[in-house]
């Protein structure tokens, strides 16, 4: 009886769980998330970010003209086929877009979501010729990729080496995945202009052993370091990098391998260490005035605060600006509210995001410009190298956003779009 | 000496010191399996949970502080400045202690007498458990982890080193990491104090009457369940030291419990059933994957580690399957 009463109990919660997300809202971005596993600590700042930018539109704004929007929530756990059952569970939403936060996940889903008609935003990670709109109508990778990254960070080490890497020592330690392996091409390339020479030294996941990988860079004493790397890889590097005493203003970390949590661990040591980024650091925006009114005061904030104007936490926080102004713009486009997800991908098709509507947003400055069109989903490709201050806790900009190197990059877009559309049978589409 | 030879000293030296760790790992799972015949999945999810559970009295974090925020509204997170760091290993070790009272009342308890793999799948969703309790008790955040515990390379031995090559040769001196030193200390500190633990006591000398014999231990009037909370609870220290040691390294966060992972080539070479079997391999598997990854990893590709200590260890599984420490097989009729 007892046992009867419960299943009952359990049967009804179900039916009323599962009924239950048809009345939240119209505009719905699914969030795949992780905030569990050996990268649970950077998944849950960005989805933090993520959710909380949402929140304050519905909070504030009434939604996106006017619509509420939705962020049903899928835990990924970082594991591509988790990701991929996110998306199949929950595509029939009403899904507008997906930002999978996660190369792997973004590979599988690129035929899957272009069948569906549903866009994908990856968002300075996934597959980096995916910027050639021609090829790849519903996937969409700016403001940035990996090989934009790779070319500023290689900009950035001529620049402090007087303009010449010729005979330089650059090596690359990466992640031993789809998503570390991404720059290597363009990295070789550009060894071939620039005459450095590049050595690349795999870490398989997840990165907890690094012994080998660092005595190698303590024998070979390479002039610079670059590094591909995720979760406790990062941590685990720049502590055995301070601990060979290599100079951290020399060791430079792509987007993703520039965060709070990667540098904290290694305490004081980590002072100068680098990355590349293509947004602002920092909480001294005024949108984060309005996210501590209407979010965190209102006690509807997705963490407990502390991440807030973390560099995780700003980046997803900027991935649903970005969705929302895409919105906004398929809702002019298309004159309606009530948007669906082929017209949301023609407003990402048609995002314009000039330095004015930055700073209506209150983000003034946070980011360079965007003008996304149908044959570039990649640009503009441009940004600054970050600095850690142990001292204050805190990242600081020492550039400018400054753009990649588009004599290398734009051929080698060309030529992996091109051998995955003959792969695929796709047809170019018609952008003139 | 020329600088090459000292590179490959070097090499061999640190891999000593990676197999040292490898060890600590080893360690717990030895001590359960002895005592119980239990592949202890969740021995690195412990390991995690005792690093976490150490930070968090260590930095005065509030225990549950999102479960009490969301259901009370409140906003706490810390009770203080927090406890020094000897309380708080103590504090650590009463909570493993508790922890281990809690698997054996309602987990162990039940399933006695039932085959090893229920036992095993026991400690699979026990691992799972601890994973998601850890993180709703302590958050998922990074942490650091600080015992006052030197780290970074020696500059005595660097100097010392240097020394040693040959005049006039191009060479910066030999590298070891301070706190794989004391990582090796420890490690023979522990498997001392467990030698005599297990020799001279009398909770001891019943351990090893249990994992002789659980029958024979039980009509002499031992405990079968006093002697598994012992030995979770030794296992439970055995997984603060190794939390301690590699949340030093990478600070503390979830993917410590994948430390597991390297503990099982270890494990398979040196034995289940033997805690100097579990020093002895993880030193050669340390050496073994570091000489590797040296000298043939670089032509093939590099990140050989991972894989190359399982070949290694499935090498000596196919000679003596029990392990070079292992207790012999003996299959009576």
């Amino acid at each position: 009886m007892k046992f009867k009463a419960i299943t009952a109990a359990l049967v009804t919660a179900g039916v009323l769980a599962t009924s239950a997300p048809a009345a939240l809202a119209d505009l719905v971005f699914p969030m795949l998330s992780y905030r569990t596993g050996p990268y649970g600590p950077n998944g849950t700042e960005f989805a933090d970010g993520y959710a909380d930018y949402f929140t304050l539109l519905n909070e504030r704004d009434g939604g996106i003209g006017g619509v509420k929007v939705a962020t049903p929530e899928c835990e990924t756990a970082y594991n591509t086929q988790k990701g991929v059952e996110c998306y199949e569970s929950t595509k029939g939403d009403g899904a507008l877009v997906y930002q999978p936060l996660s190369t792997g996940i973004t590979y599988q889903l690129i035929p899957k979501a272009t069948a569906d008609g549903i866009p994908i935003h990856s968002m300075g990670y996934g597959r980096t010729s995916a910027a050639n709109g021609k090829v790849f109508s519903h996937v969409f990778n700016y403001p940035g990729n990996y090989w934009d990254a790779a070319s500023i960070i290689v900009k950035h080490l001529s620049d402090v080496s007087d303009g010449d890497l010729k005979g330089k020592k650059i090596t690359l330690v990466y992640h031993n995945s789809a998503y570390g392996k991404e720059p290597i091409r363009t990295l070789e390339e550009l060894a071939k202009k620039h005459g450095y020479e590049l050595s690349l030294l795999p870490v398989d996941h997840p990165g907890q052993e690094q012994k080998s990988q660092w005595l190698q860079i303590r024998r070979d004493r390479p002039d610079f370091v670059m590094m591909w790397g995720w979760g406790v890889m990062n941590q685990v590097a720049i502590k055995e990098a301070t601990n060979i005493r290599f100079p951290m203003d020399k060791f430079v970390g792509v987007w993703w391998s520039g965060s709070e949590n990667d540098v904290m661990p290694a305490g004081d040591a980590a002072n100068g260490y680098k990355a590349v980024t293509f947004h602002g650091v920092g909480d001294d925006y005024p949108v984060f005035a309005d996210i501590k009114k209407h979010v965190q005061d209102a006690g509807k904030a997705a963490g407990d605060g502390s991440n807030v104007g973390s560099v995780l936490y700003n980046r997803g926080m900027y991935a649903a600006m970005l969705a929302a102004e895409a919105a906004a713009t398929a809702q002019k486009m298309h004159d309606t509210q009530e948007i669906t997800a082929a017209q949301m991908r023609d407003g990402m098709e048609n995002l314009k995001i000039d330095a004015a509507r930055l700073e209506a947003l209150g983000l003034p400055g946070f980011a360079p410009e965007i003008n996304v069109s149908c044959a570039d989903h990649g640009g503009p490709g441009l940004g600054a190298i970050q600095q850690w201050d142990a001292k204050a806790k805190e990242w600081k900009l020492i550039t400018e956003f400054t753009g990649s190197d588009r004599e290398v990059i734009d051929p080698l877009i060309a030529e992996d779009s091109a051998a995955f559309a003959a792969e695929n049978k796709i047809e170019e589409r018609d952008c003139s | 000496m020329s600088p090459d030879f000292l590179n490959l000293i070097e090499v061999i030296l640190n891999g000593l010191m990676a197999g040292i760790m490898y060890a600590l790992v080893a360690l717990g799972f030895v001590l359960i399996f002895k005592a119980s015949g239990i592949f202890n999945y969740a021995q690195g999810v412990m390991a995690l949970f005792a690093a976490l559970t150490l930070v968090g009295f260590q930095t005065g974090q509030v225990p549950f502080a999102h479960l009490i925020n969301a259901i009370f509204g409140t906003n706490v997170h810390h009770w203080g400045d927090g406890m020094n760091t000897f309380l708080a290993i103590l504090l650590t070790m009463g909570v493993m202690i508790l922890f281990a009272w809690l698997v054996e009342r309602f987990v162990l308890k039940h399933l006695v007498n039932q085959e090893p793999i229920i036992l095993f799948m026991a400690t699979i969703g026990l691992a799972f458990f601890m994973e998601g309790f850890g993180d709703l008790m302590w958050g998922a955040d990074i942490k650091n982890m600080d015992v006052g515990l030197p780290s970074g390379g020696s500059f005595w031995w660097e100097d010392v080193t240097k020394t040693w090559a040959a005049e006039g040769a191009e060479y910066y001196g030999m590298y070891i990491d301070v706190l794989d030193v004391w990582a090796a200390g420890i490690a023979i500190l522990l498997v001392i104090a467990l030698t005599l633990f297990s020799q001279y006591t009398k909770t001891g000398r019943a351990l090893r009457a249990v994992a002789d014999d659980h029958q024979a231990a039980l009509t002499v009037g031992i405990s079968l369940r006093s002697i598994w909370v012992v030995v979770w609870s030794i296992a439970g220290f055995v997984a603060l030291v190794a939390g301690i040691m590699w949340g030093s390294k990478s600070g503390v966060q979830f993917s410590l419990s994948l430390i597991a992972l390297k503990a099982l080539p270890v494990l398979i070479l040196g034995g289940f059933t033997s805690i100097p079997g579990a020093i002895i391999g993880g030193l050669i598997i340390g050496v073994g994957e570091k000489l590797f990854e040296y000298t043939i990893g670089g032509m093939i590709g590099g990140a050989t580690e991972n894989w190359f200590a399982y070949v290694l260890a499935l090498f000596f599984l196919m000679f003596r399957p029990q392990g070079l420490f292992g207790e012999r097989i003996i299959e009576r009729v």
